[in-house]
């Protein structure tokens, strides 16, 4: 299909980018660990909250860094007239909006894994039932990305966009927060099965936020 | 509507809400548990619907906006007039519900599932009127703010759903922790109908001036940018070419 | 049918009409240069005909399509040679023009087509943040070309070009429009432009004088009214 082939060129292309210019690894994602370094300032360690807290504390760090990296998404589009050049493509917009979520997620997931192993050394979290923690994840991922994507076109090109983009998405993935943060708990010290409803609200908000973007970036784009 | 029907809705109701104040603060009995502050519900309830009422009016002029055939300056800004209305209320359904929370709760602020949705529809708001201030003409923003809109109408009830379910699951057994509930009664129930009525008509006369204002300025911005189109013209033309 | 068709276009920058009400008509095969002082809307008419720009009132067709409804199914037959090259910092020259080789659907070989005719072979490896100004210009024009594009969109083409390049240039457009393909620039080098055209339109404060080809014969514009 035409709207996969240029998605994955669109992907690949952010990708690189990000390979050649280091930013996500040099900068988004240790930044995720000093957020967690500083969690444990905030929270004194030696009170044993560190290990019980650190589902919240995970995803607050990686939420914060998701913030980054949206921006750092659409910063690439900003500079040489960048995006009038994505218009001009002729690329369709639904494409462009997989293509540049797909590359966010992949940076997400990279910070996920770095994050995941700062939480086992510095909140001594031991972790079980992986495959909750996997699907958790996996959903999480993909609806952060979406979400992000869409409101950095939302806020694309406006004087104001760095610091418009937090205040749009923040409010909008509380749910993802939330159901993230509680599977999470219940996987690593509660009840597991408790974890299956909110891996189910993942997954609905992660489908959604794919449709909405799918739906509405073309348009977006034309207005930015 | 005309001036004057303007003018007589705005005094009914002013005078509507002057008998909901007296109904609510004198004539209604107080509650047996809550005492006074239970006096409060009859803020509480229309702020938060009028609240919600006014988002979805947001959502739905963003999408008689959006679609074609009724696509029309005046859908946009009464997205913006409704949405601005409804931050109004909704900070103030915060504010008052943490103040009812203080006597009953002990607390200013509890996680309460109803309190703490409204809380992310505020910010979300928030983030839509912000938006809304900074395209440069109408029609720019006009998509923007529709889609958004939208996204943040339909992103209410998936907040509202989790939020609640979360309360559910970690309901603090411990601690008597009452809602801000009370039993409904004879003229408990009929001043808080009436509340409901006032403010819903105070939402409709706040709404409307808002839009009428930003109308007034649409058309101003409308006017000068035909002046400048004609000045443009007019500039390279050695006789007049233009006729105000 | 013309490939481009305007009739009392006006596009707005932020609130300032760049175009006032603007009428251009663009056969295939032409070279229409677009002359007149800065400021006049030189750059905005061009923004407008690549669907960068939304038509605040009258009509534009680029290619039959309606630019009112829709800005983007023309786009794939254009290519805009603007300010800015539209590439990223991060890649090469030649990673930027495959990429937009590819998103027109074009293969790699044309990239490295448009890459050795605008002699960029050099510099091929090296990153756009690197590169001068005078291969950034030339970078935009490998791009346009590599997109093999029917209807060819340039904004100062000449400024800042060699005499080399500014012979192939002009190669490029005179043989593009042999091919049947059209050519709309805006241009301050009257003297190479003018070698090169076959129309000239002058756009003065956001009017186009001439911009309709002589077989059609249209009154002077009808004085505004202004409601007050």
């Amino acid at each position: 299909m035409s709207i996969l082939r240029e998605a994955r060129l669109v992907a690949a292309k952010d990708l690189r980018i990000e390979r050649r210019s280091r930013v996500a690894l040099q900068q988004i994602v240790p930044f995720g660990v000093i957020v967690l370094v500083l969690f444990a300032f905030a929270i004194d360690p030696d009170r044993g909250l560190l290990p019980r807290l650190a589902p919240g504390l995970f995803w607050a760090a990686l939420l914060l860094a998701s913030i980054l990296a949206v921006n750092r998404s659409f910063a690439v589009e900003e500079a040489n007239g960048a995006r009038d050049g994505l218009r001009l493509s002729g690329l369709d917009g639904a494409a462009i909006f997989l293509g540049k979520a797909a590359a966010i997620a992949a940076e997400l997931a990279l910070l996920e894994l770095v994050l995941g192993v700062g939480v086992i050394v510095l909140y001594d979290v031991t972790p079980r039932n992986a495959l909750v923690l996997f699907l958790t994840a996996v959903a999480a991922t993909i609806a952060l990305a979406a979400t992000g994507t869409v409101y950095g076109i939302v806020a694309a090109g406006l004087r104001v966009r760095e610091t418009l983009v937090p205040l749009l998405v923040l409010p909008a993935v509380t749910p993802v927060m939330l159901g993230a943060t509680r599977a999470f708990e219940s996987a690593l010290g509660g009840v597991p099965s408790e974890a299956w409803p909110w891996v189910q609200l993942l997954g609905a908000c992660a489908v959604l936020s794919v449709i909405v973007g799918v739906l509405a970036f073309g348009p977006l784009l034309e207005e930015s | 509507m005309s001036r004057n029907a303007r003018r007589v809705f705005g005094g009914v109701t002013l005078v509507l809400l002057a008998i909901t104040a007296v109904l609510a603060l004198w004539v209604s009995p107080a509650d047996k548990e809550q005492g006074d502050a239970m006096r409060l519900l009859y803020l509480h309830v229309p702020t938060a619907w009028l609240a919600y009422l006014a988002f979805f009016v947001t959502a739905l002029a963003s999408a008689l906006w959006l679609w074609p055939r009724t696509r029309s300056t005046t859908w946009d800004l009464l997205a913006g007039a409704s949405a601005e209305v409804g931050v109004l209320f909704t900070g103030l359904m915060l504010m008052l519900g943490s103040l009812w929370g203080r006597p009953i709760w002990g607390t200013w602020w509890e996680w309460d599932a109803r309190l703490t949705t409204t809380a992310v529809l505020f910010f979300l708001y928030l983030g839509y009127l912000a938006l809304r201030r900074t395209a440069d003409t109408s029609e720019q923003r006009g998509k923007r703010c529709a889609i958004a809109a939208l996204i943040a109408f339909a992103d209410v009830p998936i907040v509202h759903f989790s939020v609640n379910w979360w309360q559910t699951l970690h309901q603090t057994g411990t601690v008597f922790n009452p809602k801000l509930d009370v039993q409904i009664h004879g003229t408990m129930a009929v001043t808080l109908l009436l509340s409901v009525l006032s403010f819903t008509m105070l939402y409709v006369c706040l709404t409307l001036s808002r839009l009428r204002l930003a109308e007034l300025e649409e058309g101003r911005e409308q006017r000068e940018l035909e002046l400048a189109i004609a000045e443009r013209i007019a500039a390279e033309h050695p006789e007049p070419a233009v006729t105000v | 049918m013309p490939v481009v068709s305007m009739r009392s276009a006006v596009c707005l920058l932020g609130r300032f009409p760049a175009l006032a009400g603007a009428d251009l008509d663009v056969d295939e095969g032409d070279i229409l240069l677009l002359s007149g002082p800065n400021g006049a809307g030189k750059t905005t008419l061009l923004r407008c005909v690549a669907g960068l720009v939304p038509l605040h009132s009258g009509t534009a067709f680029v290619f039959g399509h309606d630019l009112a409804f829709d800005r983007r199914t023309a786009r794939h037959e254009l290519a805009l040679v603007g300010h800015e090259t539209f590439c990223y910092d991060d890649l090469t020259v030649r990673e930027n023009l495959r990429f937009a080789a590819a998103a027109a659907r074009r293969p790699n070989a044309a990239a490295d087509a448009a890459l050795e005719r605008l002699d960029l072979g050099r510099v091929a490896d090296i990153a756009h943040s690197r590169l001068s100004a005078g291969q950034r210009r030339r970078l935009s024009l490998a791009v346009a070309l590599a997109r093999e594009a029917r209807l060819l969109l340039l904004d100062e083409p000449h400024a800042g070009l060699d005499p080399t390049t500014r012979e192939t240039l002009d190669a490029i457009l005179l043989g593009a429009a042999s091919e049947g393909r059209t050519v709309v620039l805006a241009s301050h080098e009257l003297v190479y432009a003018r070698a090169i055209a076959t129309r000239e339109a002058r756009v003065v404060a956001g009017l186009v004088q001439g911009g309709l080809a002589p077989a059609t014969t249209k009154p002077e514009p009808k004085p505004l009214e202004v409601r007050a």
